[in-house]
C-alpha cells in the first residue's frame, strides 16, 4: 500500500427505502469502506449540501476523523461543484456510489465527473486488488455474480457496486465528535431540475399477457394449452458418447463453459 | 382459411338422400362402370376417401357418406405472414443501442424497439428505428423486433469489455445520423453504462429509469425508486424494463447501414478476462448455468464431480432435497428458488407443475431422463433419453479433454 495515495470517496445522503428516512447510502458507505481500507483514516470524504445534515455523522462513525462538505443548498447541481473541487485538489482516485437514493438519483455523477476531469471510469467495482507503480487492478462486478478483472492507470474515477463489501458499522459516539468541515464553494443552480414535478412513485401497471386470437377455438386452446417448447429436439437412439456430445456442443454454444 | 375442420351438413343429408336431385352431384364418383363389353369394372383407386388423419378409408355405406370424408381430407395448413412495415428514405433516425445478452435480443432489448417505434408513431416524416449491435450476435427475429435499420459493427475491437471503443462509435453514429433519440436499456448488462458515457460525452440530460414516455412529458423512477419524476422528454433516454409493448404484429426490413469512419482510441481500462468465480458460491436465483439433479440420480458422486467439471452451480428438485441428497437452499421450484439462468440442465427430473414454474424463465432447457413422454422433456429444447449415469460420464469427459485441450492451446 502506497502512503501517499490520495483517495476521494463521495457520499450523499441516503434514503431508507420503506420509511424513506434519511441514513447513509449504501452504495457510498461501501465506497467509504473501500476507502478506509486502502488508505486509512487518510481517506478525504467530500459531500456536496447542506452541513447540518444529521445523516453524514452516520459516515463519520466509520472512523472519519473529519468530513468535508461544500456548502450548497437543495436546489444546486452538485456534480459541479464537485468537479470542480476535484479538479482543484486532483486525487489519485475518487470513489462513488453507483446511483444516489434521494434526488434525482439518475446515476450520471460519476460520469460527468470522469468526464470533466479527463479520467477513466470504472463502472460497478466490487474491490480494488492491488496498486503497483501507479496501475491498480480491480475487480467488476458482472451480473450473476461473476467477476471481471481490470487494469487502469492513477488517477480514476470508479462506482463502487453492492458487491462490494458490506460497510464496518458506525459508531455513535465518534460521528458525534467527528468534525464537518463546511468549505464555501460558488453554486450552480440546475435549472432543468426546477422543471422536474416530482411526485410519490404511483404503482406501475403490469404488463397483461395479450391473447390475439381471431377465432374461439384459438381462444379456447390460448387458455387451455400448457405453455410447452415444442420443437425441441429428442435424441433417443444414439448411444451415449453422441448424446453427452449434442449436450456439449449447446453449452458450447452458449458459451457457459469457462 | 383456417384448418379448423367443419362439417357441412346439408351437404351430408344430400349425400344419404338418395332421393334428392342433388344427390348425384354430392355423392363420390363411382368406382363402378359398365364397360364397352358390357362388363361390369370396377376402379380400385376410385374406392374410398382420405380420412382426416390422411389415411385411405372405404367406406361400406354404399358410398352414401362420402361426400363428408371429402372436405375432410383438405387439410390447410398456412403459417401467417405478419405485414411488412417499410420505410422508404427515412427522415429521421430513433436509435436503440441493445445490450444482447448472449448474442440475442433480450425482453428488455424488445421493449425498447417497441418505445422507439412509440415514438415514431404519429410524428410528422418518416422515421426508421436504427438498432446498434456491436460484436457478433446470434439473433434472428430483429425484423420481427421492430429493428427498420441495423448498424452492426464488428471488429476485434469489440471483443471483451470496451466501453470507450463503444461510445467513440456512438459519438460517430451521432456525428453521421444525427438521430432525434438515443435509447438505452437501463440494465446491468451494460446498456445503463453505455447510455450514461454517451449521455456524458454528448454533455446531455438523459432520463434514467423511464417508464412512461412519449414525445412530449416522460415519468421516470427516481429517489432510488420512491419518486416519480415527470419532464420533458430528452434526447437522450434510459428506459426502464416494460416502459412500451413489444412489437408483435408487424415485420421489419432490418437494412443493413453502415458507419463511414470507424475511430480508433486507445483503451484506457485493460481488460484481463473475467475472473473465476466459485459456481457454487453464486446464489440459485442469479447463476448463468445450473446443473440440476432428480430423483433420477444414482451416483451423487459423479454429479457433483460432473457440475465441478462443468463449471456449473447445482440445483435440485424437491425429491432429491427430501431425500436429503442436496441441501435446502439447492431446491429449484415453487417453493425453492425460481431461477433465471441461461442454460438449465435437469438430470433426471420428470418435471412436476412446481418444478417447471421455477425454471420458467430459463433460455435452454436441456433433459437427460430415461422416460420420452415427461413434462421436462416437452419443454427441454435439447432432450436425451438415456441413462443418465452413462451420459454424465461421457460429459465429464468431454469436459476435461476441452479443458485440457484449452490450456494446450493456451500455453
Amino acid at each position: 500500500m502506497q502512503p501517499e495515495l490520495n483517495i476521494v470517496a463521495l457520499v450523499s445522503v441516503g434514503q431508507h427505502p420503506k420509511s424513506g428516512r434519511a441514513r447513509r447510502a449504501e452504495q457510498d458507505a461501501r465506497a467509504v469502506e473501500l476507502g478506509l481500507r486502502l488508505s486509512g483514516e487518510k481517506v478525504q470524504v467530500l459531500h456536496a449540501g447542506d452541513v447540518a445534515e444529521e445523516s453524514l455523522r452516520s459516515y463519520a462513525g466509520m472512523g472519519l476523523k473529519q468530513l468535508r462538505v461544500l456548502q450548497q443548498s437543495a436546489g444546486a447541481d452538485a456534480s459541479l461543484a464537485l468537479g470542480d473541487y476535484l479538479s482543484e485538489h486532483q486525487p489519485d482516485i475518487v470513489l462513488t456510489g453507483v446511483r444516489a437514493e434521494s434526488g434525482e438519483s439518475s446515476g450520471m455523477t460519476p460520469y460527468l465527473l470522469a468526464e470533466k476531469l479527463g479520467w477513466p471510469l470504472v463502472t460497478r467495482i466490487a474491490d480494488i486488488a492491488k496498486i503497483e507503480n501507479g496501475e491498480a487492478e480491480i475487480l467488476q462486478a458482472l451480473p450473476r455474480g461473476q467477476r471481471r478483472a481490470i487494469k487502469v492507470r492513477l488517477p480514476f474515477v470508479a462506482s463502487v457496486d453492492n458487491a462490494a463489501e458490506a460497510p464496518r458499522q458506525s459508531a455513535y459516539g465518534p460521528g458525534r465528535r467527528a468534525q464537518l468541515e463546511p468549505l464555501p464553494w460558488v453554486e450552480a443552480a440546475d435549472e432543468v431540475r426546477a422543471s422536474f414535478d416530482e411526485a410519490p412513485a404511483r404503482k406501475r401497471p403490469k404488463r397483461l399477457k395479450m391473447v390475439k386470437a381471431k377465432t374461439a377455438a384459438e381462444r379456447f386452446k390460448a387458455a387451455t394449452a400448457k405453455s410447452q417448447g415444442g420443437g425441441g429436439r429428442i435424441m433417443k437412439d444414439e448411444p451415449p458418447r453422441e448424446q453427452a456430445q449434442a449436450i456439449f456442443d449447446l453449452l458450447l454454444e452458449e458459451g457457459v463453459l469457462r | 382459411m383456417s384448418d379448423i375442420i367443419r362439417r357441412d351438413p346439408r351437404a351430408e343429408w344430400i349425400a344419404r338422400n338418395r332421393l334428392h336431385p342433388l344427390h348425384a352431384e354430392m355423392a363420390a364418383p363411382v368406382a363402378e362402370t359398365r364397360g364397352p363389353s358390357g362388363l361390369i369394372r370396377k376402379n380400385p383407386h376410385a374406392v374410398g376417401f382420405i380420412g382426416p388423419n390422411g389415411i385411405k378409408r372405404i367406406d361400406r355405406m354404399g358410398g352414401n357418406s362420402a361426400a363428408v370424408g371429402m372436405r375432410r381430407g383438405a387439410k390447410s395448413a398456412q403459417q401467417v405472414e405478419l405485414p411488412l412495415h417499410k420505410v422508404e428514405s427515412p427522415d429521421f433516425y430513433v436509435v436503440a443501442v441493445v445490450d444482447m445478452v448472449g448474442g440475442r435480443l433480450t425482453g428488455h432489448d424488445k421493449d425498447v424497439l417497441g418505445q422507439a417505434h412509440k415514438l415514431i408513431r404519429g410524428a410528422e416524416g418518416n422515421g426508421a428505428v436504427m438498432a446498434v449491435v456491436f460484436g457478433e450476435h446470434k439473433e434472428e427475429a430483429f425484423d420481427k423486433a421492430g429493428v427498420d435499420r441495423l448498424l452492426h459493427l464488428t471488429g476485434s475491437e469489440f471483443d471483451g469489455y470496451c466501453p470507450e471503443q463503444k461510445v467513440a462509435n456512438l459519438v460517430e453514429i451521432e456525428k453521421q445520423y444525427q438521430p432525434r433519440y438515443w435509447l438505452f436499456p437501463d440494465s446491468i448488462n451494460g446498456g445503463n453504462e453505455l447510455g450514461c458515457r454517451l449521455a456524458a460525452r454528448l454533455g446531455e440530460r438523459p432520463a434514467t429509469q423511464a417508464w412512461q414516455v412519449d414525445r412530449e412529458t416522460s415519468v421516470c423512477r427516481g429517489s432510488g425508486g420512491l419518486q416519480d419524476i415527470t419532464r420533458a422528454t430528452p434526447r437522450l433516454l434510459l428506459l426502464a424494463e416494460e416502459c412500451a409493448d413489444q412489437i408483435d404484429e408487424t415485420r421489419h426490413e432490418v437494412l443493413a447501414v453502415e458507419l463511414d469512419t470507424r475511430p480508433s482510441i486507445i483503451n484506457r481500462l485493460q481488460d484481463c478476462g473475467q475472473v473465476a468465480v466459485d459456481p457454487n458460491s453464486v446464489s440459485l436465483a442469479e447463476a448463468e448455468f445450473i446443473l440440476s439433479a432428480g430423483n433420477g440420480i444414482r451416483d451423487w458422486e459423479q454429479f457433483h464431480k460432473a457440475a465441478e467439471v462443468l463449471g456449473a452451480t447445482e440445483g435440485a428438485s424437491r425429491v432429491a432435497v427430501d431425500d436429503g441428497y442436496m441441501p435446502r437452499f439447492r431446491q429449484v421450484g415453487a417453493t425453492g428458488t425460481w431461477v433465471t439462468a441461461r442454460v438449465y440442465v435437469a438430470v433426471g427430473i420428470s418435471g412436476a407443475v412446481q418444478h417447471m414454474q421455477g425454471i420458467g424463465q430459463c433460455d435452454k432447457v436441456v433433459a437427460v431422463n430415461t422416460d420420452a413422454g415427461c413434462d421436462m422433456v416437452k419443454r427441454a429444447d435439447l432432450s436425451v433419453i438415456g441413462d443418465s449415469q452413462k451420459v454424465l460420464e461421457q460429459l465429464i469427459e468431454l469436459a476435461r479433454d476441452y479443458r485440457q485441450g484449452g490450456a494446450e492451446n493456451a500455453a
